[in-house]
């Protein structure tokens, strides 16, 4: 069984177990400047979005060349962001966009 | 109580499709899933590494993402500051490790709630509701993953990306992180074009809250 990411995990936990604790053990060091925090903020809806956005419509070739790939998966994760948007539930909008590649899959589409 | 209930179902679901990902998706072991929840134990950054390491980005490179992406923590912690004064540096220190989007949300509301630090409304919600069943269920996750052949076929490959898009959604709460977000969804389209999908995450998530901060704030009413 491999165990080639365990390590990566701790680098991972390395680099987020500051931020989680600067405040609880650091207060002075509370206090970045605002900006900093209002970028900070920003990061994690930007990149998420990144990797869905990249992860649904980029194909990459066998060339390696990059393409637009617009197919059934798109419509799901759309589909899905706009469930999760209107009930607030993560959950339901995973369910629905697997439902909905599968069975647009099933019936030929891709 | 139904909050945190709530939180253990999020955490039960959740968790599986990670464990579930990681393994059809990056072929993860059950040690390198149940590692990363353990240690690294950071919902979204978990999935996004597991976007990086499908999209080749080198270890150095997602050690810089996964700092950018849980720098969030910083507000949360320098939140529960005051509410932490006078415990010990060791307790302090474990709570650190355990500061999640769900611990914080469910403590600090309890909190404010009874006006004063209590621990069980920290280890309770930290450890019962989100730790454990996280943990429990990405084991789950990557030892069903093992025996599922053909993930596309089931829809399962879509996963990842919905993941992600839910939980951006998650994070908007104003016009500047729509703005960052749908900034951060485009660059990463065309740097993807242009260059290559490892460099389109990372233009996107760099360059996006740029745009976001470019929004000026909504107006306090």
């Amino acid at each position: 069984m491999s165990t080639d990411l365990v390590p990566l995990a701790f680098v991972m936990w390395a680099v987020t177990y500051p931020s989680r604790a600067v405040g609880l053990l650091a207060p002075a060091l509370e206090r970045l400047p605002r900006r900093a925090l209002e970028y900070l903020r920003l990061v994690g809806p930007a990149i998420l979005a990144a990797l869905a956005a990249v992860n649904t419509v980029i194909a990459t070739g066998e060339d390696g060349r990059a393409s637009i790939a617009l197919g059934v998966s798109w419509i799901a994760v759309v589909v899905s962001i706009g469930l999760v948007y209107w009930r607030r539930s993560l959950l339901l909008g995973l369910v629905a966009a697997v439902a909905i590649a599968a069975a647009g899959r099933a019936v030929g589409l891709d | 109580m139904l909050d945190g209930l709530g939180i253990v179902v999020g955490a039960l679901g959740f968790g599986f499709v990670y464990g579930l990902t990681a393994r059809t998706r990056a072929d993860f072991s059950p040690i390198e899933a149940s590692a990363m929840s353990l240690v690294a134990f950071g919902g979204a950054a978990q999935f996004a590494a597991i976007g990086y390491l499908v999209a080749g980005v080198s270890w150095p490179a997602i050690a810089v993402l996964t700092f950018l992406l849980n720098a969030r923590h910083v507000l949360y912690s320098a939140a529960l500051a005051p509410w932490f004064r006078g415990r010990s540096l060791p307790e302090r220190a474990a709570a650190a490790h355990l500061l999640t989007d769900e611990s914080f949300a469910l403590s600090v509301a309890h909190f404010r709630r009874i006006g004063r630090f209590d621990p069980v409304g920290y280890w309770y919600p930290a450890i019962v509701t989100t730790l454990i069943p996280w943990n429990v269920a990405t084991l789950l996750g990557v030892t069903v993953g093992a025996a599922i052949v053909e993930p596309r076929t089931l829809g399962i490959d879509v996963i990842f990306p919905a993941a992600m898009g839910g939980l951006a959604v998650g994070l908007i709460t104003g016009r500047r992180e729509l703005a960052a977000a749908m900034a951060g969804a485009l660059i990463g389209v065309a740097v993807s074009l242009a260059v290559s999908a490892t460099a389109g995450v990372i233009a996107g998530g760099v360059v996006g809250p740029l745009v976001g901060l470019a929004v000026p704030p909504r107006e306090e009413s």
